[in-house]
């Protein structure tokens, strides 16, 4: 048991490992908070296919060469956020339907980009890190973590200020505009949060698990509490445990840092899951 | 003097028109039943008195002090909202929204207005629960102080016993006329049920087929007649 304490501690020391602490942390926090809106606004969808986009994105971003490539996969990934959820509303090709079009479109299109104009050797190992986010949580440049941490602070302040309108939209939209409050506006809003956390969320888990990150710490919280504010804060607490036991956990173990959070999280949904089904009585 | 004021509105969906031709008008403390078939476009005539879409053509006027926005609304239930997570003091806060402008927060005002309202509904000693565990004429009490938050002038009802058994039927019924005698709340009501509307309203608007608005005893005299041709 010391032996796995002196072992963490070496690890602490190093630069390294405390930004991925920092930027795993924040990350965490932000993708739980929209969570339970995701889920019951039937937005999940909509955040897998946005982390498709974003693959498509650093595709291009790594062909045409870019040494920082979040700000264009940020500005990509916010635009088609916005398609998205205005393409739902009035569109011939339905919601889902253009998700998921949109969606294996980017990726296909950013696997075909790399092979065809990657210059490095390892395209597999490329791919597959993008995908999974193997290793590139503990490789983050200082502009990433910056980068990381003004975007963690603006989707908090964004979801503390609007924290009402965002329970009143979720629960009931039709009342939300009928009673004169911008429904369509704080739809959009949460559409581009969206985009937002799930750029900052690729470092950490990679394009195909994000939904996971984003979703999972609601759905346990949801098994157990019973108000949105308690339902909130429980899955924050629940998404920022998970990822640092996973961070911690990968960096002793050597396993891949993404899936290992995840593994975590799977593992709270199920215990709250058992929790709910003693405590809840009902159902 | 009218509060809101209906002339030759059109409604329907592109270019599809569901109804056509239709003027009424609602006044203070007035009760009026929308009754029609289903389909007949009872929901879409709600939800452009809401604002939620435009009419195709004709206009609504609101006046005597209301805007669009001060009227409460009880929507029907939606799917999102039978496993929502919320207690039942979070949702009756929400109603208090459209009036707090930029505001972020709710302040004591809001929250006194949520108490009085949960009062009125006596939902009070549930306001900790969560809204999915409650029965189905609790949840309709929880939404109707909701929209008591939003307004103390007009109440837009959509089908609100739907689902519900009898007995609490007959409550939500008196729960609502009380609000129409004792707070002088106007009260715009969409039902199925022909018979509860002329018990209670004080006019009818039957839509589909042919268009018929005037008081209760009107329509029961209109009806009346029609039976009596039938017959003959």
């Amino acid at each position: 048991m010391a032996d796995i304490f002196n072992t963490l501690a070496f690890y602490l020391q190093k630069p390294f490992v405390v930004n991925a602490v920092i930027v795993g942390v924040l990350i965490a926090l932000c993708s739980s908070l929209l969570g339970v809106t995701l889920v019951l606004k039937r937005y999940s969808f909509i955040g897998d296919g946005l982390s498709h986009v974003a693959f498509g994105a650093m595709a291009v971003a790594a062909v045409v060469g870019f040494t920082d490539d979040m700000p264009l996969v940020l500005a990509v990934t916010v635009i088609s956020a916005v398609l998205l959820l205005r393409m739902g509303k009035n569109a011939k090709i339905k919601g889902d339907a253009a998700i998921a079009m949109i969606s294996v479109g980017s990726l296909a299109v950013g696997y075909l980009l790399m092979n065809l104009f990657s210059t490095s050797s390892n395209i597999s190992g490329d791919v597959c890190s993008t995908l999974f986010g193997s290793t590139s949580i503990l490789t983050l440049s200082p502009f990433d973590v910056w980068m990381c941490v003004i975007l963690s602070i603006v989707v908090v302040l964004f979801f503390v200020l609007f924290y009402n309108r965002i329970f009143s939209v979720t629960f009931d939209e039709s009342f939300a505009q009928a009673t004169g409050q911008r429904a369509n506006v704080y739809n959009l809003l949460i559409a581009i949060v969206i985009a937002v956390i799930i750029v900052v969320s690729m470092q950490l888990v990679g394009s195909l698990l994000i939904s996971a990150l984003v979703i999972f710490p609601a759905l346990s919280a949801m098994r157990v509490f019973k108000s949105f504010r308690s339902v909130t804060i429980c899955s924050a607490i629940v998404s920022v445990v998970c990822a640092l036991t996973g961070l911690l956990t990968s960096i002793l173990a050597g396993t891949p840092v993404g899936s290992t959070i995840v593994a975590a999280d799977i593992v709270v949904f199920i215990i709250f899951s058992i929790i709910g089904k003693i405590t809840g009585g009902k159902e | 003097m009218p509060q809101i004021k209906c002339n030759d509105l059109s409604l329907g969906y592109g270019s599809r028109e569901i109804l056509s031709g239709l003027s009424f008008e609602v006044g203070a403390g007035d009760y009026l039943c929308i009754v029609g078939e289903n389909g007949s476009g009872k929901t879409t005539l709600m939800k452009t008195l809401l604002g939620l879409q435009k009419p195709l053509s004709g206009t609504i006027e609101f006046s005597d002090g209301v805007t669009a926005k001060e009227i409460g609304y009880l929507p029907q239930q939606t799917d999102v909202q039978r496993d929502f997570p919320a207690s039942v003091r979070e949702i009756v806060l929400s109603g208090c929204l459209g009036r707090m402008g930029m505001r972020p927060f709710y302040n004591s005002d809001d929250k006194a207005l949520a108490e009085k309202n949960m009062e009125r509904m006596n939902i009070t000693k549930l306001q900790k629960r969560c809204y999915r565990e409650l029965s189905g004429g609790q949840q309709q009490r929880v939404l109707l102080a909701r929209a008591l938050c939003a307004t103390r002038k007009i109440l837009l009802l959509d089908e609100p016993v739907a689902g519900l058994d009898p007995k609490v039927t007959a409550e939500m019924y008196e729960l609502i006329a009380g609000l129409n005698r004792e707070d002088g709340v106007t009260v715009i009501m969409i039902s199925h049920d022909i018979d509860k509307a002329l018990r209670y309203a004080s006019h009818i608007l039957h839509i589909g087929g042919e268009c018929f608005f005037g008081t209760r005893d009107e329509y029961r005299r209109v009806r009346k007649e029609k039976e009596a041709e039938n017959d003959g």
